[in-house]
Parts: structure tokens; C-alpha cells; sequence
């Protein structure tokens, strides 16, 4: 009768715990873990490229955002992958609607249509992003993020910054 | 003295901290319930002719299908507009990735009547409206990634006489 009691009121406690964990993960914040090296030196900037990090950077990421889906140039943005939704991937804003974005390949300017963005990664060299795949919609957007939060000599905001040379004309 | 109010006080501050737990509680199942089981949904709009009607539809509609990847070809879904992140617009799914679909542009700019066609590229879906001359979907913006979809709508709750469920149909 005790044992069953008190398993009874710990699966209750979980849960609860799950319950409001996820609706807080869901609506305000949560942290994500950042694999690869396409937003280096943002996140999991390594001197030697060649080896593979010890620790991934883990980023808080703030849902507020989704309410308005109102982004500037230079959010870092979590989003859905367009080419497989069960990926997410974090790239920089870099163009919002109305903006004229040169293609890189064969030097078209093109405009990001109503509704999307273009994304990049901060290390153009080793990065899959709006080069590539175009513009993507504003709608896949789950997320902007904020801090870095883990590993403890890495802890600090993220900057709204970008490079001068992909300033949109 | 401050340590006897202090302890008149407890008990207070133990029900104020119950209640505001089961307060939470009841909302955080109010969300959980709503995004990852079902949800309402008004339609509005003419582009879902004959399957709901033009003065809207409360509609419900279930998250499992679309969080398993499970939703397919002639289900009607749930979707953010890639044009507006802002609305959810309701269509019917027509192609998924591999698919070939012809379709008549109706780009009003360069409507030339001419029938197209297209392989839905890999991760996207082709999303039409069934009253295909008032409807603004794929013909106008393209595939669309899965990604943006919300929910897949099983069933009509209002008004009482449309009471029932939605099909899949194969156009």
C-alpha cells in the first residue's frame, strides 16, 4: 500500500513537471544544443576544424518572437528545415521581405518574396543555407536565440551583428 | 513576535503556492492538449468550396498526423501561410515530395491558361484550395515545406448541419 502511494505520487510529480516543462519549452524558452561548425565563430568556434569538438555549445532560445513573427537583420533564428521537417538548423537573418540578396553562384540579384527570409551561416565556407535552398518562410521560424548558456567560458549574449560586406543593398 | 506571525502566516502561503500550482497546471494541460493533440479551427473564405461552406466552419483538428509525418495525399490540413506567417490557412494536401503535378497558373499577372507541370521537390507539398478559381495556394506560390503544417482536419463541428467528418479526397 506505501510503495504504491508513493510511486503513484512520484509519476504524478513527473508528471506535472513534464506538463509545465514542455508548455515553457513550447511558448517562452529552451535550450538547444548546436552541432556543427556552419555558425563558427558564434558558436563552437574550434582553432583546428579538423577535430571534432568536445562539447557542442547549448544556446537558450526564446519562443516570444512567434507571437509577432517580427525578426531584424542579424537575429540568429531557429527554424525547420524546408527540405526536412524533422531537422532544425540555426542560421543568421541576413534578408527580410522586400530586401534584394545577390546570389552567389551566378551574381542574379534576387528579392526575398513576402513572408520569407534569406538565411546564412556565419562560416559561409562550411554552410547549407539560403545559398543553396533560397529563401524560406518566415513560417518554419521556431525560435530566436539569445545566449549561450553552456560551455561556461563560452556564456554570453548573441550579438545582432552582420558582416559588413552582406549588408543588403 | 515576527517569528509568530511568520508561522500564522505559513499555512496561508502554502495554499496561495497549491493554488497557483493547480492554476498552472490546468493551463499547461491546455496547451499541451492544443498543440500536440487537437485543436479548433475557424475556416473562412470561399477557397474550401464545396467542403465547408462561405459563412465558416468550426472545424477540429488533430497535431499527431502532421508531428509523425504521417499526413498525406488528399487529407485537409492546417497551414501557415508562407505568405503571412501570421494566418493559418486551411487547403487540401494534392501532391507530396516526388509527386508530378499539373496545374493551371493562377498568377493573375501572367495567367495564360497554359497547364504546367512539376515534381514536388523533396521535404515540400502541393497544397490546393477545392474551389480552384478562388483560391490563392501552390498555383500561385509553389510547394510549400512540410515544415508549416499544423494540423490535419478530421472534422466539421459547426454549423449543425455539416456535423461530420472530412475525408481524404482524391482529386
Amino acid at each position: 500500500m506505501g510503495t504504491g502511494n508513493f510511486l503513484w505520487n512520484l509519476s504524478k510529480n513527473y508528471f506535472t513537471f513534464g506538463l509545465i516543462g514542455l508548455t515553457v519549452s513550447d511558448r517562452y524558452f529552451s535550450i538547444v544544443s548546436v552541432q556543427g561548425t556552419s555558425m563558427s565563430p558564434t558558436f563552437n568556434s574550434h582553432v583546428d576544424n579538423s577535430k571534432r569538438p568536445l562539447t557542442d555549445d547549448r544556446v537558450l532560445v526564446e519562443k516570444f518572437c512567434l507571437e509577432k513573427y517580427k525578426f531584424f537583420h542579424g537575429d540568429v533564428v531557429v527554424f525547420c528545415s524546408p527540405t526536412n521537417h524533422r531537422e532544425k538548423h540555426v542560421k543568421r537573418i541576413t534578408g527580410l521581405p522586400g530586401d534584394w540578396i545577390s546570389a552567389p553562384h551566378n551574381y542574379d540579384v534576387i528579392v526575398v518574396p513576402e513572408g520569407h527570409c534569406w538565411v546564412e551561416g556565419d562560416n559561409s565556407a562550411l554552410s547549407f543555407d539560403s545559398r543553396s535552398i533560397g529563401p524560406i518562410p518566415l513560417g518554419l521560424i521556431r525560435g530566436r536565440v539569445t545566449h549561450i548558456v553552456w560551455p561556461p567560458n563560452r556564456v554570453g549574449k548573441v550579438h545582432r551583428t552582420i558582416s559588413q560586406e552582406r549588408l543588403p543593398f | 513576535m515576527a517569528l509568530q506571525n511568520l508561522r500564522e502566516l505559513t499555512p496561508i502561503f502554502k495554499e496561495g503556492f497549491g493554488l497557483t500550482l493547480r492554476v498552472a497546471k490546468f493551463f499547461c494541460s491546455l496547451h499541451v492538449i492544443n498543440s500536440y493533440l487537437c485543436t479548433f479551427a475557424l475556416s473562412q473564405g470561399p477557397s474550401m468550396l464545396p467542403t465547408f461552406n462561405l459563412t465558416g466552419n468550426l472545424v477540429l483538428a488533430e497535431r499527431l498526423s502532421t508531428r509523425l509525418g504521417q499526413a498525406g495525399k488528399g487529407d485537409v490540413v492546417l497551414i501557415r501561410s508562407p505568405r503571412e506567417p501570421r494566418k493559418v490557412v486551411i487547403k487540401r494536401i494534392v501532391g507530396m515530395e516526388g509527386d508530378t503535378v499539373s496545374y493551371v497558373n493562377s498568377d493573375s499577372k501572367n495567367a495564360d491558361g497554359k497547364e504546367a507541370t512539376i515534381v514536388v521537390p523533396k521535404g515540400h507539398i502541393w497544397i490546393e484550395g477545392d474551389n480552384k478559381s478562388l483560391s490563392r495556394d501552390s498555383r500561385l506560390f509553389g510547394p510549400v515545406p512540410y515544415g508549416l503544417l499544423e494540423g490535419r482536419v478530421f472534422w466539421v463541428m459547426w454549423p449543425p448541419e455539416d456535423f461530420g467528418s472530412v475525408g481524404k479526397k482524391s482529386t
